[in-house]
Formats: structure tokens, C-alpha cells, sequence
């Protein structure tokens, strides 16, 4: 049996962390008189975060690869344009223009793609362009002007909740069951999960977490995700972007830690010429990586727009920043091979708080981009003492 | 005889949790070579490590003396400053610098911080004539082969003004001149008083130019042979280093040779930069089954460019000539499609080619196979997990579970997982390219084991190496490469050292013969 300390040191850098974004929400929370853990901004936290969680899913694969994508914030920015422009302009439907822009996402990622994996162009130089180029045709598709506003059910991708089936109430406010009983039955899941899981690395005999260990986590999380919903509960349940979110990290979980093609990814970004001579096709599955960032950045781009309800030509703008930044600071090397999705989740997560937590407080935006700074610097410190000790 | 140069004295150190040094004592006297051998992991490269002061004074115990002064050396400018140079196996130059300047790198000819170049050129010439390396000062080292370098890391130890070279696997990747241009080079030093620490896997070498040799074994001073007054042979230093006698250092195999399972006809390859240079021309090669086959040259005769070529056109342009797998022409112009027929490729490369260093052993092993252990592309961990320690078992592979890092296992070990690797993608024809370079005997034995095991299962196995004992001593037919041509065939049983030698050195005399 793993002893507990052998197990954190093994773990230190998720449950360090962990820690870190648990730590900074208790200080927001003592410092802002309660407002940061209130339904009501629990709900914008997570919407202002959607649209970094979501490109932090294809910025870590791309960062896996051992490339970056600089390009993200004004692709954010172009379909946003191109949405506002065919819906209000030219009066397109709305689902149609959704298709459309994920379809041009895919498009720019492949333009990307294809210069970075097959003309062999460090994607640095290849995204700088497209930083360049598509901020530009944002300013010229909008003419210099913000475009809006939008239709109810495209404005919903971002600000709707999903409808609750019984219309429940509790203490005479309004309370959304359905909420609470997606919490119950994802608490489930996990649990057995992680059961399975631990079952199965028993049967293979593999050193498992002692069973009280086992317990106590189980515990945490069923009272973070129902902690969580009786929160959302309380105020308009669970927001589209959310399931949304949820969906996505799932996939991207199982993608990065039980798929072929993950698999590959981080055997391209730990060693490339091993790689292709163990039969990866490294190129294409570079370009393809860059594909998949592309239609999430285009994604987060509809989110934005939908959020703000309207397109402005700075939109977007520093985003590549955060969303690199939460990468990094959840581990990812920037040598390439090494980043998970929980980490980046919890590090877009930590500068969402920061972001928020320092906003209510009235803290400038001057000096939140110095603590944001000074944060990425220290977790990235921390992983290079770290790896300096264990060797 | 008896001045000792230097001395360290009972040197323990310890990591945490293994004992690496455990009272070591080793002295070297003035103007000898002092080799120093001993498995992987016997503490070889520790002990070098704290005289240059790569491991500080006070991480160790024990005393170091040199020309009869104690040093506390907290960095290796330290060692270097009183004239204690070390060349380590991976060369430490700058790939797009010259010559010039990657000698006095750190030790630039300047005034005011603004460089001399005429004075810098000039000696430079001077070190490269003394030794023996003909190139120009301004030549940049990634326009040079592997030898070369190695002799311009010796120029700039000279720069140095160095008393003790201490050399760690100097010839582990020259090819046999090169090798033996560096030991006479060794030898001239000794006579100008520069005394040598030698660290080889290499015993004929060290037999060869040393004057005594220090055996470790895992973390302790076993003996110090002279050679000067006894006649030592290297199953003497073989016994001292494994503590046991190895009666055959190549194991036995019984020969069942088939049909042709494998050819390649007319095969024609040009350097994927240099276009107009032809790497392969016109080479015939077959493999049986049951067969090894070994493939012996020089450095840069096109062995490996011809392996890969092979294997996926993983390497050149232009490539031309036909495959046949078991009498059928096949396709083998990308690495799936190699692999699909069939073959595999074991680099000569590990850590570059071979294995993603930071991922878990397991991944490795499965990496080229993956469709093995997955349904509808998700991976089956409990399986990959079963096979993957099937392979640890089967190949013995050291390691303290399959979620080890590949980066923590040992050189013989590593080359165990990409073997594993290799083996699970099931190929039939089996290239293995230099698969003992720079591994100790223990696990050299075991790597020929595992070879006769794949030809006695009727696989077809072509082995490239640079080792000569190692091809008579493995291989049952041999080709001999030499400027991308095959210039020679014979079976073991008909080969010596010499005749291959000569199939190597003399091809036009042999031609006209």
C-alpha cells in the first residue's frame, strides 16, 4: 500500500495546486465579505471562464505537441465578426451561422496546421501571422464598429440556463431540482469511476491509495459537485455554457488519457523522431491538433459574442495570454509531452478566480496582469524545483 | 614510477537511498593511462563526476589529492583551473559555432572582452595540428563527423592546459580508425606527460593503451591490475568485473535457416539534403528465416542510411529498388506501411530515435502497436498493463514498475524496452542498429540471448554493428558495406577479423583480385 506522503509527493504539482486554487478562493471569499462563493457570481465566474476553459482544451494538446497557438484571441475575435456580420447584416439563421463558423474554425486551424506540420514553420512564427491577419479582418468585416444585437436563442449559448422540470421552491424561493439531481447522479458516476478504476489497478497489482484514503476523496468531491449545484440551485440552476464546459472536458479527459490518437499526441510532443519511427504520422496528427484548436477557438469565439451581444473588433483581445497561461500554469511543459486536462482546467480555474476575486475587491487591471504575472511565474518555478529535487 | 598525480582517498557518496561510492580508493600515477572499467551503474561515472567537481566538495566523503595538493573543488572551472579536464560520452559543443570558437569557449583570447581573432585562429591551428585533426579553424562543428568532434573536445581540453584527461567512453560512437587514431593519440600525450583516465566497455581498447586498470563493481574498488608487469586478458578483466567467470561472452545457438523471407534488389538512395549524393547504390541484400545477418562498415559506409531507407524510407530521397517479402513484391514507402509487412527498425540511437525518454516504460513498449491493445481507438489499460509486464519478464527488464520513466532506467535496460517495443509489434525481419553500443557485458549477453531466441522463432534479423568480435560472434552470414556499397558477403563460418578488415579498408585491391 502507497503511504499517503509518498502518494502526495507523486502528486505534488495536481494536489499543489489543488491547494493553491482552494487557497485563493478562501482569501477572495474572506476579502470580498462572501460575494466570490454567491450563486449569482459563482454563475458569472463561470461564465467568464468558458470561453478560456474551452480554448485551454486545444492549447494543451497543442502545447503536448510541443508547439503554441498565439493566433487564438483574434479567431475569437474574426468569427465573432463573421457571426454578427451574417446574423445581423444579412439576417442568416442563427444554428446556420453556429455551423458556418465552427466549419471556417476548422478552416483557420487548418491553415495554421498546414504550415506549421507539412512546410515545417515554427507555429510561434505561423500564429503570430494569424494573430496579425485575422485581427485585421475583424476590424474590416465590422468596419471598425460593434455589430449586434443578437437573437434570443443565440444570445442563450452563453447567458441561457437549462429549464427545470419541477418547478421546485424551497423556503418560498424559486429552487431548480433538476440541478440538484444532475449533481446526485454525476456524484454517482464519479464514485464509481473511480471504484472501478481502483479495482482494476488492484487486479493488475498495482500499488492503490489506502481504502480510508479512498473514502475521504470520494467524499470531496460528492460535496464539492453537490455543494456546488445547491449553490447554482439557489439561483437560476445550471447555465447551457456549463454543460457545455462539461461535456468538452470530459471528452478531452478520455481523449488525452485513454485514446490512440492521445496517446500518439504525447508521444509526438515527448519525442518526435521516435515517434515517426514507431509508424506515428506525425505531421498529420500535427495538423489535425491544430484543426481541433481552430474549431474551439471559433467555439469560444461564438460564446463571446453571444456573452457580450454583440462583435466588437477588440474582442478576444490577450485572450491567447490566459489561455496559455492556465496551460502552463497547470503543468504543462512548454518543451512539450507533459500537460493534463485537470491541470489546465485548475489553472484556468485559478486565474478565472484571480480575475474575478481582484475585480470585485476594485483592484485595477494594471495590478491584476502583475499578479496574474507573478502567479504564472511561481507555478512554473514551482515545477522546475520540483522536477530539480526529484532528480 | 611511483609519483602519484592523483590520489582520492576512501570517496563515499550516497543518493538518497542508494549507496553510490562506497570507500573508493584510486590513484593514477604521472604520464599512465589509467583505464577505468566496470558494468553500467558500477559507479564509474559517479566517481569521475566528484574529481571534477560536477558533484561539489561536501556531497562526498573522502579526500582528493591532486599533485599532492587537497582539493575542495565546488564546480568543474575549478577542477578545470589546476588542470583536470573531463570529456564526457555526449560531446559538449556548440554545433553552429567553429572550431575557433567552441575551443576557447569560456576561455575566449580576448582583451577587454573584445575577441582576438587572429590569436584565437592561430592557436587554434596550432592545437588541431597537435592533434593530428586536419580542418580549418572556422570549419563549424555540425559540418564535421562524429570522430572529429571528439578530437576537437581533446583540442580544447589542450587549451586548457590539462595534466589529467579523463575521457568517458571516448570511442563508444567512432568507428574503428577513428578509435584507433584517438588511443595513438592517447599514447603521444603520455609522452609528453599528460596522464589519461580511460572509461571503456571497449576491452581490447583498454587492453591495448593502458598501463593499469581499476575494476569497480557496484560502488567498490575490486582490484587495480597492472599491465606493465602481468599479461592481463580481457576475460581476466571480465571476471573481475561481473565477479564471475563468463565462459562464452556469445551464447550458443542452434542454426534452423529457412527460405528467403526477405530481399531487397537494386536499392538506390540519395541524401535527403545533398541530392546529388547517392548514400545506397545498387544493393542486393537477403534475409532468411532463422538468419542473422550482419551488416559490418565504417561510420558513414550508409549502414544505418541503408536501414532506414529500408524501414518506411525513413531516411534519404530518390529512393529507388525493389522489397520482396517472401517471394511478393511489397510497399514499403512510409513506416506503417514497413511495419504492416512486417519489419522493424531498433535504432542505433536510443535516447534520439528510440524512446520518448519522459513517458512510462509501458508507453514505450506499445507505442509502434498500439491498434494491439485498443478497440475503436480507445486503449485497454488493464491489457496494455498485462502485456507490457509480459515484456519486462520475458526481456528481464530492470525497472521498478512499467510506470517507470524510460529517462531512470539504465542504457542496457533501455535498450531492453525498445527491443520489448519492437518484438510486440511482431515484426519478421528485425533490423537491430547497434544494439550493444554503450552497454555493459551482463546486458550485452542478454541482448544476444534475446536475438538467438528471435532467430530460433524463425525470424529474420539484420544486425548492424561496428564491433567486429560482436559480428563474427552473433551473425551467420555477413555483408560488408563500404561508401554505400556493398563491397562484400561471406558466412561466419568463413570470416575472420582480418578478411573483414580488408573487405573494409582495401575494396579496390580486393576488386581487382
Amino acid at each position: 500500500m502507497k503511504t499517503l506522503s509518498t502518494l502526495f509527493k507523486n502528486n505534488v504539482r495536481e494536489y499543489g495546486m489543488l491547494i493553491a486554487l482552494i487557497a485563493v478562493m478562501a482569501f477572495f471569499q474572506v476579502q470580498t465579505d462572501g460575494v466570490l462563493m454567491k450563486p449569482v457570481n459563482i454563475t458569472n465566474l463561470v461564465l467568464q471562464n468558458s470561453y478560456v476553459i474551452t480554448m485551454a482544451m486545444g492549447m494543451l494538446l497543442i502545447i503536448i505537441t510541443g508547439w503554441i497557438d498565439l493566433s487564438v484571441g483574434s479567431v475569437v475575435a474574426v468569427i465573432g465578426a463573421l457571426a454578427g456580420v451574417l446574423i445581423v447584416r444579412y439576417d442568416v439563421n442563427w444554428v446556420l451561422v453556429v455551423a458556418i463558423s465552427l466549419l471556417l474554425g476548422a478552416a483557420i486551424g487548418a491553415f495554421h496546421g498546414y504550415f506549421v506540420a507539412y512546410l515545417k514553420i515554427p507555429a510561434f512564427i505561423v500564429t503570430l501571422a494569424g494573430m496579425l491577419i485575422f485581427r485585421g479582418l475583424t476590424i474590416a468585416l465590422l468596419r471598425g464598429e460593434s455589430v449586434g444585437p443578437f437573437p434570443r436563442g443565440f444570445q442563450n449559448i452563453s447567458s441561457g440556463f437549462i429549464p427545470d422540470f419541477f418547478n421546485g421552491t424551497l423556503n418560498d424561493k424559486p429552487f431548480h431540482i433538476t440541478t440538484i439531481l444532475i449533481g446526485v447522479i454525476l456524484s454517482v458516476l464519479l464514485i464509481w469511476l473511480d471504484a472501478r478504476n481502483r479495482k482494476n489497478q488492484q487486479k493488475y497489482g498495482f500499488e492503490v491509495t489506502p481504502f480510508y484514503f479512498f473514502v475521504v476523496k470520494n467524499i470531496g468531491i460528492t460535496a464539492a459537485v453537490m455543494g456546488f449545484c445547491y449553490l447554482m440551485a439557489s439561483y437560476k440552476g445550471l447555465p447551457n455554457v456549463l454543460v457545455l464546459l462539461f461535456v468538452l472536458i470530459t471528452f478531452y479527459s478520455f481523449i488525452t488519457s485513454s485514446s490512440v490518437i492521445g496517446r500518439r499526441i504525447y508521444a509526438m510532443g515527448g519525442n518526435e523522431k521516435a515517434a515517426r519511427l514507431s509508424g506515428v504520422n506525425t505531421p498529420r496528427l500535427l495538423f489535425y491538433t491544430f484543426i481541433n484548436m481552430g474549431v474551439l477557438a471559433s467555439l469560444a469565439g461564438l460564446i463571446v459574442a453571444a456573452r457580450l451581444n454583440s462583435s466588437t473588433p477588440n474582442a478576444g483581445d490577450g485572450m491567447e495570454l490566459d489561455v496559455i497561461a492556465a496551460c502552463f500554469i497547470g503543468g504543462a511543459s512548454p518543451m512539450g509531452g507533459v500537460g493534463k486536462v485537470i491541470g489546465a482546467l485548475v489553472g484556468a480555474f485559478l486565474i478565472g478566480v484571480l480575475n474575478n476575486g481582484m475585480s470585485i475587491m476594485g483592484v485595477g487591471i494594471d495590478w491584476q496582469k502583475v499578479v496574474k504575472g507573478v502567479v504564472l511565474l511561481l507555478a512554473v518555478l514551482f515545477d522546475v524545483y520540483n522536477k530539480n529535487k526529484n532528480a | 614510477m611511483s609519483d602519484v598525480i592523483l590520489e582520492m582517498r576512501n570517496i563515499t557518496k550516497t543518493f538518497p537511498g542508494v549507496k553510490a561510492l562506497n570507500n573508493v580508493s584510486f590513484s593514477v600515477a604521472r604520464g599512465e593511462i589509467h583505464a577505468l572499467v566496470g558494468e553500467n551503474g558500477a559507479g564509474k561515472s559517479t566517481l569521475m563526476k566528484v574529481l571534477s567537481g560536477i558533484y561539489p566538495y561536501g556531497s562526498y566523503q573522502g579526500e582528493i589529492y591532486f599533485q599532492g595538493k587537497e582539493c575542495r573543488f565546488r564546480d568543474i572551472t575549478e577542477s578545470e583551473k589546476v588542470g583536470l579536464v573531463i570529456i564526457h560520452q555526449e560531446l559538449a559543443l556548440i554545433p553552429f559555432l567553429s572550431v575557433a570558437e567552441n575551443l576557447f569557449l569560456g576561455n575566449e583570447r580576448a582583451k577587454n572582452g573584445i575577441i582576438d581573432w587572429n590569436e584565437s585562429i592561430s592557436k587554434t591551428a596550432e592545437l588541431l595540428e597537435r592533434v593530428g585533426l586536419q580542418e580549418s579553424p572556422t570549419t563549424l562543428i555540425t559540418n564535421m563527423g562524429v570522430g572529429k568532434q571528439q578530437l576537437v573536445e581533446i583540442a580544447k581540453a589542450l587549451a586548457k592546459e590539462v595534466k589529467l584527461l579523463i575521457l568517458d567512453e571516448p570511442t563508444a560512437s567512432l568507428n574503428e580508425t577513428d578509435s584507433e587514431k584517438l588511443l595513438e593519440l592517447l599514447l603521444q600525450f603520455k609522452e609528453h606527460g599528460i596522464s589519461s583516465i580511460l572509461i571503456s566497455h571497449k576491452l581490447s581498447e583498454v587492453n591495448k593503451v593502458a598501463d593499469s586498470i581499476t575494476i569497480l563493481r557496484d560502488g567498490s574498488t575490486i582490484e587495480t591490475l597492472d599491465c606493465r608487469k602481468d599479461n592481463i586478458t580481457e576475460d581476466r578483466i571480465i571476471r573481475g568485473m561481473v565477479g564471475r567467470d563468463l565462459t562464452h561472452r556469445f551464447p550458443p545457438r542452434e542454426k534452423k535457416i529457412g527460405e528467403t523471407i526477405f530481399e531487397v534488389r537494386d536499392w538506390n538512395v540519395y541524401h535527403p539534403i545533398h541530392e546529388d549524393r547517392k548514400v545506397s547504390s545498387n544493393v542486393n541484400i537477403t534475409v532468411r528465416k532463422g538468419e542473422v545477418v550482419g551488416i559490418s562498415g565504417l561510420m558513414g559506409a550508409g549502414r544505418t542510411e541503408l536501414a532506414m531507407s529500408i524501414f518506411g524510407h525513413a531516411y534519404g530521397t530518390r529512393i529507388s529498388g525493389k522489397a520482396y517479402r517472401n517471394g511478393k513484391e511489397v510497399d514499403i514507402s512510409t513506416i506503417d506501411k514497413a511495419i504492416n509487412n512486417g519489419i522493424a527498425y531498433a535504432t542505433e540511437d536510443r535516447k534520439a530515435y528510440g524512446l520518448v525518454l519522459i513517458q512510462e516504460v509501458k508507453n514505450n513498449i506499445t507505442l509502434a502497436n498500439l491498434e494491439e491493445i485498443s478497440t475503436r481507438q480507445v486503449i485497454n489499460e488493464p491489457q496494455e498493463m498485462r502485456v507490457t509486464s509480459e515484456y519486462r519478464d520475458k526481456l528481464n527488464i530492470k525497472c521498478s514498475s512499467i510506470q517507470q520513466l524510460a529517462l531512470n532506467l539504465s542504457g542496457g535496460n533501455q535498450q531492453k524496452v525498445v527491443l520489448s517495443k519492437w518484438l510486440f509489434a511482431s515484426p519478421e525481419i528485425l533490423i537491430l542498429d547497434e544494439p550493444t553500443r554503450g552497454i555493459d557485458v551482463g546486458a550485452k549477453y542478454e541482448i544476444y540471448t534475446i536475438i538467438n531466441r528471435l532467430a530460433s522463432e524463425g525470424k529474420g534479423i539484420i544486425l548492424i554493428s561496428s564491433e567486429l568480435p560482436e559480428i563474427l560472434g552473433v551473425c551467420d552470414r555477413i555483408y560488408v558495406m563500404r561508401d554505400g556499397k556493398v563491397v562484400g558477403e561471406m558466412p561466419a563460418s568463413e570470416a575472420s577479423q582480418e578478411k573483414v578488415m580488408k573487405y573494409i579498408m582495401t575494396q579496390q585491391e580486393v576488386m581487382e583480385q
